[in-house]
């Protein structure tokens, strides 16, 4: 796809740690807010940390909602980061419970609270790969990557889990169909790795690859 | 599985890294960006600076340092010392730190924990605790602040659950005690400071050696160990403490083969 890598300003904290890391294993991102930006971009990325609350509030107030369901409705390259992964999803249980985008079916959920687990999920953990995908590539399936987060994934249909984690629950930390593609880690916070991943996202956007139709795909027609 | 986290500290003075830092292939060993990078190549899982510039005029160095630190180095780094609002906290996200770390300011004023959260998130809310074990007391830890000078009256393991109560999403926890000695972490405060809140605990203050890491992470239920001279001073290098604790069963995130070693 032509034009920029395009990174959504919504006054998400990890935003600028983000576009470091795109300016590093590419060029300089667009950070912006406007949805004009949104509708020229080669490969969007919607970065994120807080609650989901902030997050669908902040989106909605900057107008931003429509345009990025939208931008991914139209089959275009969509990277979501840690909140940007669970805004995905249909609803999140944080908070009062929060009505997120609706592009992946399933919610998001507290981890366990009575298991002796420490909450945030807050360090290095493991991610094994469901199968190959171009942004797994040179990344071998069990490599380390940097986690922050107190709820988690749960999927209605598993054939959107591209990397698997486990802590405490096993749970999708890496999500994948067609055109999208979320984390629930922060690559931009998981050295080579990390930088490694937004490399092959932003060269799978611009390859003839794009998107990828894997048979694990077949079941998500019509959605 | 989540790996235990091993933590380089340094002190930092306008924009400096001080204490002597002893790397031979160091250029500039005061440079924390160059620091920095060494350590992320040894496998470090995250980094704290500690900001001790006395001097509020000179406050705009740490901000130099944190926009360096975050441009050229991709793991998570905790930013501490001048922190005394959510302003202060605002800037350092805004820079580039992943988390901030509060202590005398959290002391003095609670409610700093609390918006600090409500606003940036528990994820990026370090409160760091500073205590001594009480004379004659077993198993009673006080709170100091100011670097360790002032006594505050305030129960270690009561200050944790309050500090975690209102958002703080870790704790790092220094025994003055131990700090410099170089003979192990406090064992006993960190596992009762453990066992008394939910979220992570980063251990410091005394380590020699990676069996003091061991002992904090398994006796003493610490999440992640923090040191500085060790590291500093090249008596052990992060590959080395990773497979001490590999060896004694905890899990730990794989140094990189090409990583080299520092004398």
């Amino acid at each position: 796809m032509d034009g920029p890598v395009v990174i959504i300003d919504y006054g998400a904290g990890n935003l600028r740690s983000v576009a470091r890391a795109v300016a590093k294993v590419d060029s300089t991102p667009v950070v912006s807010a406007d949805p004009a930006d949104i509708d020229r971009a080669g490969a969007l990325i919607l970065p994120g940390v807080g609650a989901a609350a902030d997050t669908m509030s902040n989106l909605e107030s900057r107008g931003l909602v429509d345009p990025v369901r939208e931008y991914i409705a139209a089959g275009r390259p969509f990277l979501g980061v840690c909140m940007g992964l669970q805004a995905l999803l249909d609803w999140s249980e944080e908070g009062d419970g929060q009505d997120c985008l609706g592009v992946v079916p399933g919610e998001v959920r507290h981890f366990p609270k009575d298991a002796g687990l420490k909450i945030p999920h807050m360090g290095w953990n493991t991610v094994d790969w469901l199968y190959d995908h171009p942004v797994t590539e040179g990344i071998a399936s069990g490599s380390y990557f940097y986690f922050v987060h107190s709820f988690y994934p749960v999927l209605d249909d598993q054939s959107y889990a591209l990397g698997m984690t486990e802590y405490g629950v096993a749970f999708p930390s890496v999500l994948a169909f067609e055109n999208v593609v979320a984390t629930q880690f922060h690559p931009e916070k998981s050295s080579d790795d990390g930088l490694r991943f937004y490399g092959n996202f932003i060269r799978w956007a611009r390859s003839e690859d794009f998107p990828l139709v894997h048979p694990t795909f077949a079941t998500l027609a019509g959605r | 599985m989540l790996t235990r986290r091993i933590i380089p500290c340094f002190d930092v003075d306008r924009g400096r890294v001080v204490k002597g830092v002893s790397f031979v292939e160091l250029r500039d060993a005061g440079d924390p960006v160059e620091l920095a990078r060494l350590y992320d190549r040894e496998g470090a899982d995250e980094l704290v600076f500690l900001d001790i510039t006395a001097s509020s005029d000179d406050r705009a160095t740490v901000y130099d340092m944190v926009a360096a630190t975050a441009d050229q180095v991709f793991i998570p780094f905790t930013v501490g010392g001048g922190i005394r609002s959510a302003t202060d906290m605002k800037v350092m996200l805004e820079l580039g730190a992943d988390k901030v770390s509060i202590n005398t300011s959290a002391v003095q004023n609670p409610d700093l924990i609390n918006e600090g959260a409500y606003r940036f998130g528990s994820q990026c809310i370090v409160v760091a605790v500073d205590a001594r074990a009480v004379p004659g007391k077993p198993g009673q830890w006080e709170v100091f602040v100011h670097g360790g000078r002032t006594p505050t009256g305030l129960d270690a393991v009561a200050w944790s659950k309050d500090a975690v109560a209102r958002g703080a999403g870790e704790l790092l926890v220094t025994s003055m005690d131990t700090d410099g000695h170089l003979k192990g972490y406090d064992i006993a405060m960190l596992r009762a400071i453990s066992e008394a809140v939910t979220v992570p605990v980063v251990a410091s203050g005394g380590a020699g050696g990676p069996q003091h890491m061991v002992e904090a992470l398994t006796e003493g239920k610490a999440d992640a160990v923090l040191a500085a001279s060790i590291f500093h001073f090249g008596t052990y290098s992060i590959r080395e403490v990773k497979d001490h604790l590999a060896a004694a069963g905890l899990p730990v995130r794989p140094v990189r083969a090409q990583a080299e070693g520092h004398a």
